[in-house]
């Protein structure tokens, strides 16, 4: 049994040296163990064994590029059985070359939802990132910090879609799960946590009336507002502790616009009438 | 005394939820990275909150002014209702949208407004506004137009020029309800200005002899809406007007708004308002027409009033309806017909043909792609799985209808 000890902190790199080592010494799957390092498995002095020497009798192992994309994902999952999964798969496509396109697999289904939890986190960190400004502007670019909570190990890969769009300014997203900060010209990525940074921005009140106003109380929905914005999401958005006054006054409010009697239209609309 | 920006704010928000569209997606996509400006669009659009009514915020979706000419029955900013009215300038909302991006708060733009002065001098100001973003600031987010059925030409033009999406309301599914509840709209106009967009959406397509690129015009193409439950219209003649807007024009999407207690209601609306569940029938009966080889009259006809049924999904009713069509054996059927399983749809259907040209499907297999069994398992075919007398039992709606519930003696 060949035990390894990951970072496991969304870097396919380290996965993939270690996997291809052990795929060119012929070490199947159910001889690994995988573990992901923290700071208990330092004090306790748990290491990597030596990753054992290539076997020349081997064939040189091959890996389908959708492979490769969906390891990039997948990697990025917190599950601790991330690692071994991915070897079982890329161990089993060495044989089975059409095992990918079986989605009702076992080891396909199980790689692919957790796929399909990192495209989900990753989006849900695009919608649910909000900026606060920081101050004024310096050297002529304004600053924003957010503050954002993310499930899994996204912060890398999902960086480059705010650079790609907050060009013009200076940004860092700060995670307990890793951070991100663009000056206009160096993307800077760290998979340290981070502290959640204290900011107040007056815009956001502004935001506040907006989703007051553009909320329709006859058309009360609640679980399906929540299914597409979790609770856990709320604490980190301006926004979201305006709902539980929103929802229960919602009713009342209905019930008046129902009940209130047709007014007599202002002088304004007959003179408009009367041009007709 | 002159209302403050938030003030205008809630009122002019206030006054555009009624549009039910705001969606960011299905134009170019672009960023800032070469520009080193502020916007992008990759495709997929983006909801940045969500409201309790259960609807995507996507867009700041607001009005330049509610003041209006207009005195369309149904709607919360007609000229004879007595709502507090407001306006924005044209800065105060390209300001609004810049600072509500950069928070991160949405993708982009909605404008619409109440007609003042004259349609041309309406458009003017939401060309003006988008005109401003893109050429001033530097702006590649997404906006959205309202365009005014009677602006001139070069206006829709312009506004096309910086505008993703455009969009122009048909309102209600007849010109009878049209002339009866918007006595300034006039049907043929709405609908030359929908063939003029979509003749103008198509040209840009295509690369121009002269220079070989491609004109710029409202990339992420057109849409309307339409409002239900204020005119005696069926579902059966709603959707047929869909399908007319769709073929016709090649609209992007047709939105369906279940007409809903605004404040200031006019007396001459109808007192009842219809069951949401009815919206959101006809947008699953959109869905199956676009997406699943349903024609409408097949969705329609299975109830004699050109109704949707309400407690059950409209494929569900059709598969009722036509039991004669199954089972279908998930390891053999084509795929058109495998879309009109209830209970199977655009995801899980290609992962079925994948699956199956390597192994022959169980019921279990189907578990793994995230099909409901319970669902789907009285019509289909499996390996180790046959419905025997299922698709015969009279039950078989019982088995999917929400339970009746028991009439109240005191009710």
């Amino acid at each position: 049994m060949i035990r390894l000890c990951l970072r496991g902190r969304g870097d396919l790199a380290e996965w993939r040296d270690a996997a291809r080592a052990l795929l060119r010494a012929g070490v199947g799957p159910g001889n690994v163990e995988w573990q992901v390092r923290d700071a208990g498995a330092d004090l306790f002095g748990l290491a990597d064994d030596p990753l054992p020497p290539a076997d020349p009798a081997l064939p040189a192992p091959t890996v389908p590029s959708a492979f490769l994309t969906l390891a990039d994902a997948v990697i990025c999952h917190r599950d601790p059985a991330r690692f071994a999964l991915l070897y079982r798969l890329l161990w089993r496509v060495q044989g089975e070359r059409a095992l990918l396109s079986i989605p009702s697999d076992p080891d396909v289904a199980r790689a692919e939802m957790l796929e399909k939890a990192i495209r989900r986190d990753a989006h849900k960190m695009k919608a649910f990132v909000r900026f606060k400004e920081m101050g004024a502007p310096r050297d002529g670019r304004r600053r924003f910090a957010a503050w954002f909570e993310p499930d899994n190990f996204i912060v890398g890969r999902t960086a480059g879609f705010f650079q790609r769009r907050f060009t013009d300014m200076d940004w860092i997203i700060a995670t307990p799960k890793g951070s991100a900060a663009w000056d206009g010209q160096t993307l800077t990525l760290s998979d340290e946590p981070s502290e959640k940074p204290n900011l107040i921005d007056d815009t956001d009140d502004l935001w506040r009336t907006y989703f007051a106003h553009i909320f329709n109380p006859a058309r009360l929905k609640v679980q399906a507002m929540q299914s597409q914005m979790p609770k856990k999401y709320w604490k980190n958005l301006p926004e979201a502790d305006l709902i539980p006054d929103l929802i229960a006054g919602a009713e009342d409010r209905m019930r008046d616009m129902i009940d209130r009697e047709a007014t007599q239209p202002r002088p304004f609309h007959y003179r408009i009438r009367e041009r007709e | 005394m002159a209302k403050s920006l938030k003030q205008r704010l809630a009122i002019l928000s206030d006054a555009a939820k009624y549009d039910a569209s705001c969606a960011s997606s299905g134009t170019q996509r672009r960023d800032s990275s070469a520009s080193g400006g502020l916007g992008s669009t990759e495709g997929m659009g983006i909801c940045h909150a969500y409201a309790p009514d259960g609807r995507c915020i996507s867009l700041l979706k607001i009005l330049l002014t509610n003041f209006c000419l207009y005195d369309c029955v149904y709607c919360v900013n007609r000229s004879s209702s007595n709502v507090e009215r407001a306006r924005f300038s044209a800065e105060e909302v390209v300001w609004l949208t810049l600072e509500f991006y950069r928070r991160n708060y949405i993708e982009g733009l909605f404008l619409s407004s109440g007609i003042i002065r004259s349609s041309d001098y309406t458009m003017e100001q939401l060309v003006r506004v988008a005109k401003d973003l893109r050429t001033l600031h530097n702006f590649r987010g997404y906006i959205h137009l309202k365009t005014i059925p009677e602006a001139s030409p070069q206006l829709i033009e312009e506004a096309g020029l910086y505008a993703d999406r455009l969009s122009i309301n048909i309102e209600l599914p007849t010109d009878q309800g049209i002339e009866q509840f918007a006595p300034q709209k006039h049907p043929a106009r709405i609908r030359r200005s929908m063939s003029d967009l979509s003749l103008k959406i198509e040209a840009a397509k295509e690369p121009t002899l002269k220079t070989k690129r491609r004109q710029r015009f409202a990339p992420g193409g057109q849409s309307t809406q339409m409002i239900v439950g204020v005119d005696g219209a069926t579902d059966a003649t709603i959707l047929g007007s869909s399908v007319d807007l769709y073929s016709r024009f090649r609209l992007r999407r047709v939105y369906y708004s279940a007409f809903s207690p605004i404040p200031d209601a006019s007396s001459a609306l109808p007192l009842s308002r219809p069951p949401l569940m009815r919206e959101h029938r006809l947008y699953q009966a959109d869905w199956l027409y676009r997406f699943y080889g349903f024609n409408v009259a097949e969705i329609t006809s299975v109830r004699a009033d050109g109704n949707l049924e309400l407690d059950i999904d409209p494929k569900l009713a059709w598969a009722l309806a036509n039991r004669d069509r199954f089972p279908v054996d998930v390891n053999r059927a084509e795929k058109e017909m495998l879309l009109r399983v209830p209970g199977l749809g655009t995801t899980s259907v290609p992962s079925i043909l994948s699956a199956r040209r390597h192994k022959r499907l169980r019921l279990d297999d189907l578990e793994r792609l995230h099909v409901s069994v319970r669902k789907v398992r009285p019509f289909i075919m499996a390996e180790g799985w046959s419905p025997l007398r299922l698709t015969d039992r009279t039950d078989l709606r019982e088995l999917f209808a929400p339970k009746p519930k028991q009439l109240s003696l005191f009710g």
